[in-house]
């Protein structure tokens, strides 16, 4: 199945190319918006967006695979990603890391056959002070004890709002990625 | 107390739902100060505004990244004779243990940052301008887009900004997990869309950056610090806390401390009053034992006892320590970016030093071998030692392998792993060498790490 860009994200990757002096430049932003629009980032995608920067697929995969934090394909809906640095580890990183492993009933790395979760074991997700913490697709969750764990899990396995998000004061209507600013200044160069 | 009089710039707003408005932000006085240095005149031989530099050079500001440069000297070390395009880069990537203060900034006070941006871009004549911000800081991003959208509608960037007739772009850019990016050079591998290889240096980016072009490239904090700058004029502004070491700083309290949290203050402050006062002291009213004071890259401090220093003297950390740039560096240590970690009697020594060494070898990009196999020597070693099977001479090449590591790379990420753990081991040598000698912990109903 082949990938390519809906009108909304065209517009965004038409925009970010001309913020940069290389196309190549847009190669990270571009595969956000894949991952924003496919849920993950494919072979396919990559391909795709290989050809829109015009560099080789090769590239392109070896600058994804560098980076951590995007959502490959066969990943669960979400990615609970569970720090373990140090400022974590000593307020109980290792006990969220054990509770996540219980009410998921997933081992570190795995992901369920419905694809519903993956659990992963991340480092600093600069959130420090508020440790531990963990972080759920967008949203990170702060100070968290085992109970708030099962908490979580348990609502998102009821495809409930979760509680327990803490990261700040979310703006309306989830990430927008570049919209806001390609509709405040259109004009290209 | 000193720090209780003082007035946040920074952390003005945190937390406040709904502050991080344009429209907040000028009842505040905000963009006033751009709009000051707009009215500065350009050098046409150089396009830059010689007044502006000169007031960075009064105010001492060092950069708040981690190594604590003037920015006036890297301001003068800028290309301004090339003929090549110019670029601004706000690292925004914050991942270093124990650091968590960008992000707050970015979310309460985007516009503090933008204002800073356009002070500095006007300065240096920079139309162009990126923020580099780590992937997971998604909230953080979203704000920082709508605020940046609202500057442009509102002329503060775009075309001939305030009829100045200078263009001003900024666009924000999204990171992707890797810590390596927060390095300079990583960052700027990374924003011109390739993996985030670090590059060796001179040429400094400030000569040669982004896409070979002269980039003069901050932390959020230190640009953020620049709207106070111009309005008390760079000689007041010196005047707040340490001479050499001027201006506020936001220090990110983790660990076992009671109250833990960020605090704006002057770097007057000592490790003291951060731990016992602002801290509120040691969570369950356990002993002290250690604090990392600038992030996990810094040598560590031992406040459990004495320990014989590599030069084989013995030494005692002091607490009465002032924690600015140039005391932390007398006490064979570094402010780095002010994450002060604090650990209590229940931690064991060897697990701590474990868990940073997976996170040093975990984030090395693989491009230098003292690195990328020093690392992995290290976490190899350790994780032995941890396991129990650790043997007495362990301990020794420990220390050996770190030696080997600084000074040898293309980046600092190796001397980042090599510091602290040349510090753990020669300030709680005997935990190691119990640890290697008993297969077990020396330290008592130690918290699992
Ligand atoms: C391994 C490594 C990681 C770094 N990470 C960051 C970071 O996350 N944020 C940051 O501002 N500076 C970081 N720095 C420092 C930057 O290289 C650079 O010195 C800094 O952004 C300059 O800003 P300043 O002059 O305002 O301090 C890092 C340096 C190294 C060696
Ligand atoms: S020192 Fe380490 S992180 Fe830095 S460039 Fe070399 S291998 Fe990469
Ligand atoms: S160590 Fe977990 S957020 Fe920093």
């Amino acid at each position: 199945m082949g990938f390519a860009f809906n009108d909304e994200k065209r517009k965004q990757f038409d925009w970010l190319v001309t913020r940069y002096p290389t196309k190549q430049a847009a190669l990270l932003p571009a595969l956000r918006l894949v991952e924003a629009q496919a849920g993950g980032v494919s072979q396919e995608a990559m391909d795709y967006v290989a050809g829109e920067l015009d560099l080789p697929p090769a590239f392109v995969y070896g600058v994804f695979t560098f980076y951590s934090h995007y959502r490959r394909e066969g990943e669960g809906k979400h990615i609970v990603m569970v720090c373990q640095t140090l400022p974590c580890a000593l307020k109980g990183a290792c006990q969220i890391v054990d509770a996540f492993k219980e009410h998921l009933k997933l081992g570190v790395g795995e992901t369920d056959a419905e694809k519903l979760f993956t659990l992963k074991k991340v480092e600093c997700l600069g959130s420090c002070t508020t440790a531990p913490v963990a972080q759920i697709n967008d949203d990170y969750f702060e100070n968290l004890t085992p109970e708030k764990v099962r908490d979580i899990v348990l609502a998102l396995k009821n495809n409930q709002m979760p509680p327990h998000i803490s990261n700040g004061p979310s703006l309306e209507g989830g990430c927008k990625q570049w919209m806001p600013i390609v509709e405040a200044y259109p004009e290209g160069k | 107390m000193l720090v209780k009089d003082y007035k946040p710039i920074l952390m003005d707003g945190a937390y406040k739902k709904g502050e991080w408005t344009l429209e907040n932000y000028l009842k505040k006085g905000g963009y006033e100060m751009a709009k000051k240095v707009l009215a500065m005149p350009r050098d046409p031989a150089t396009n830059n505004v010689p007044a502006m530099i000169d007031e960075v050079k009064k105010s001492n500001l060092r950069g708040r990244g981690g190594a604590g440069a003037p920015a006036s000297m890297k301001w003068g070390f800028f290309d301004f004779k090339s003929k090549k395009q110019r670029y601004l880069t706000v690292n925004c990537d914050e991942s270093e243990p124990g650091t968590c203060k960008d992000r707050v900034i970015v979310t309460y006070n985007p516009h503090l940052l933008i204002e800073g941006m356009l002070i500095a871009m006007h300065t240096m004549g920079i139309e162009n301008a990126y923020i580099y911000i780590r992937g997971e800081y998604v909230v953080e991003f979203e704000h920082l887009v709508a605020a940046v959208a609202e500057a442009y509608k509102a002329g503060y960037l775009g075309k001939n900004v305030l009829g100045s007739g200078f263009n001003f772009q900024v666009t924000p850019h999204r990171g992707a997990g890797a810590y390596i990016c927060g390095e300079e050079t990583g960052l700027l591998s990374s924003l011109e869309g390739d993996r985030g290889y670090p590059k060796i240096k001179p040429p400094f980016p400030v000569v040669e950056g982004a896409w070979r072009c002269p980039t003069l490239v901050h932390n959020t904090q230190t640009l953020s610090l620049l709207p106070s700058i111009v309005r008390q004029g760079g000689e007041t502004w010196a005047k707040l806390g340490p001479q050499k070491s001027p201006g506020p700083m936001v220090y990110c309290l983790s660990g076992h401390v009671k109250n833990r949290g960020l605090y704006e203050a002057p770097m007057l402050i000592t490790m003291k009053e951060l731990v016992y006062e602002l801290g509120g002291g040691i969570q369950d009213d356990l002993a002290l034992k250690a604090v990392i004071p600038g992030g996990s890259s810094m040598p560590v401090m031992k406040y459990n006892g004495s320990y014989v220093g590599t030069d084989g003297k013995e030494k005692t950390d002091s607490l009465d320590m002032q924690m600015d740039f140039d005391t932390l560096l007398a006490n064979n240590s570094l402010l780095g970016s002010a994450a002060v970690i604090v650990m209590h009697e229940r931690t064991c020594m060897v697990s701590a030093c474990y868990n940073l060494v997976r996170f040093y070898h975990h984030e090395s990009c693989g491009q230098c071998t003292p690195c990328r196999e020093g690392t992995g020597w290290l976490e190899k070693l350790i994780s032995r030692i941890y396991h129990g099977k650790g043997k007495p001479e362990d301990v020794d090449t420990l220390m050996s392998v770190a030696g080997q590591m600084s000074g040898t790379t293309i980046c600092l990420l190796s001397d980042s792993c090599a510091m602290p753990v040349g510090a753990f081991v020669t300030k709680f040598r005997e935990e190691f060498k119990y640890f290697c000698e008993n297969g077990k912990s020396m330290v008592k109903d130690a918290i699992p790490l």
